[in-house]
C-alpha cells in the first residue's frame, strides 16, 4: 500500500481535485473491446433509438471507471480502494460529433472511519444531470 | 411475470479460472484513459509493493458479469434479458486484481423482487484466486423492465 495522502491531513468535507472525462463514439468502441461488453446501445445509434434511448449511451461501467479516477488519482495507489459502489441513475448520452459527451466528477471526504480509512462521496454529472447516485468509495490512506 | 422466490440463496458452481494478463490490464487502462503506471509498468507496481501490475478497480466486472451469466441465462429462472438494465454495482476488495491471477467466481442470488412490475435481481459474485485467497466481492443489481402495456 502506497497511498500518498495522509489520513491525519484530511477532514470531513475535504474536496478532492475534480476532473472531467470526455467520451466519444471512438472511446466507447475502445471500451467495448477492452471490457467485452458489445451491447449495441453503446455503438449503434439506430438500435439505441429503437429501444427508446435518445442516442448511443456510454456503458455504465465506463462511467463508473472514470468516476473512481478522481479517487485513485488523489490517493496515488489504486489498490488503496477498499470499497466502491454506484447506482446508475441516468445514461451518459454520446452524440456522434467531434465532442461527444462529458463526464464531470467531483468528490469529497464524507466520513473518517477506523483503520486510516475514509469514505469519499462522488458526484458524476453529464449534460447538467446526475448520472451516478449513491456513489461512494472507501479508501485506505497512509 | 414475477420471478420465483425460491431462487433466493441459490449459488452456482465456480467458474473456470480467468487468467488476468498484463496486456489485458493495459488495454483496459488505455480504454478508460488512465495513465497510472501501476497498471502498465511492473517496476512501478513493485514500488507500490505489488508483485506485478494491478488492474483498475472496475476491471473485474467483466469477469463477474460473465459469471453472472449463469444466473441470467438460467432457463429455470426465466429472466427476460432483452429488457435488463444495470441498476447498481458495488465492489469490496481484499486486494487489487493483478496480472497472473487465475480468478474463479461463485455467483449467488441474494434477492429477487418485483417492483412496479419490474423484476429486480441482486447477484453476489465472490472472486477467489488459485490459492483460494479472497480477492473481491462484486454485487450487481439487474432490473428487467416490465413490458409496455399492449
Amino acid at each position: 500500500m502506497a497511498a500518498q495522502i495522509q489520513y491525519a491531513e484530511v477532514e470531513v468535507g475535504t474536496e478532492l481535485p475534480a476532473a472531467s472525462f470526455p467520451v466519444t463514439r471512438a472511446t466507447l468502441v475502445q471500451y467495448a473491446g477492452a471490457s467485452g461488453d458489445f451491447n449495441p446501445i453503446h455503438w449503434n445509434e439506430k438500435f439505441a433509438k429503437e429501444v427508446g434511448l435518445p442516442d448511443v449511451i456510454a456503458h455504465g461501467m465506463f462511467t463508473m471507471a472514470e468516476a473512481i479516477r478522481v479517487v485513485t488519482d488523489w490517493v496515488g495507489d489504486p489498490g488503496a480502494v477498499v470499497e466502491y459502489g454506484v447506482r446508475f441513475t441516468r445514461p451518459v448520452v454520446v452524440p456522434n460529433d467531434d465532442q461527444g459527451g462529458l463526464i464531470e466528477v467531483t468528490a469529497k471526504v464524507a466520513a473518517k472511519l477506523d483503520d486510516n480509512r475514509v469514505r469519499v462521496d462522488l458526484t458524476a454529472m453529464s449534460a447538467g444531470q446526475k448520472v451516478l447516485g449513491m456513489s461512494r468509495a472507501v479508501v485506505e490512506l497512509a | 411475470m414475477a420471478l420465483d422466490q425460491s431462487f433466493v440463496g441459490r449459488s452456482y458452481p465456480p467458474t473456470d479460472p480467468y487468467e488476468v494478463g498484463r496486456e489485458k490490464i493495459r488495454e483496459f487502462a488505455a480504454a478508460v484513459g488512465d495513465t497510472n503506471p501501476v497498471y502498465s509498468d511492473p517496476e512501478a507496481a513493485k514500488s507500490y509493493g505489488y508483485p506485478d501490475v494491478i488492474a483498475p478497480p472496475t476491471f473485474v466486472f467483466a469477469i463477474t458479469f460473465k459469471a453472472a451469466g449463469q444466473v441470467v441465462e438460467d432457463p429455470q429462472l426465466g429472466l427476460d434479458y432483452s429488457r435488463v438494465v444495470h441498476g447498481d454495482q458495488k465492489f469490496a476488495y481484499s486486494r487489487p486484481v493483478r496480472a497472473g491471477d487465475r480468478l474463479s467466481v461463485v455467483s449467488t442470488i441474494e434477492s429477487v423482487k418485483s417492483l412496479a412490475g419490474n423484476d429486480v435481481i441482486d447477484i453476489r459474485g465472490e472472486v477467489h484466486d488459485e490459492t483460494g485467497e479472497h480477492v473481491v466481492t462484486a454485487w450487481t443489481k439487474l432490473v428487467s423492465r416490465a413490458p409496455e402495456e399492449a
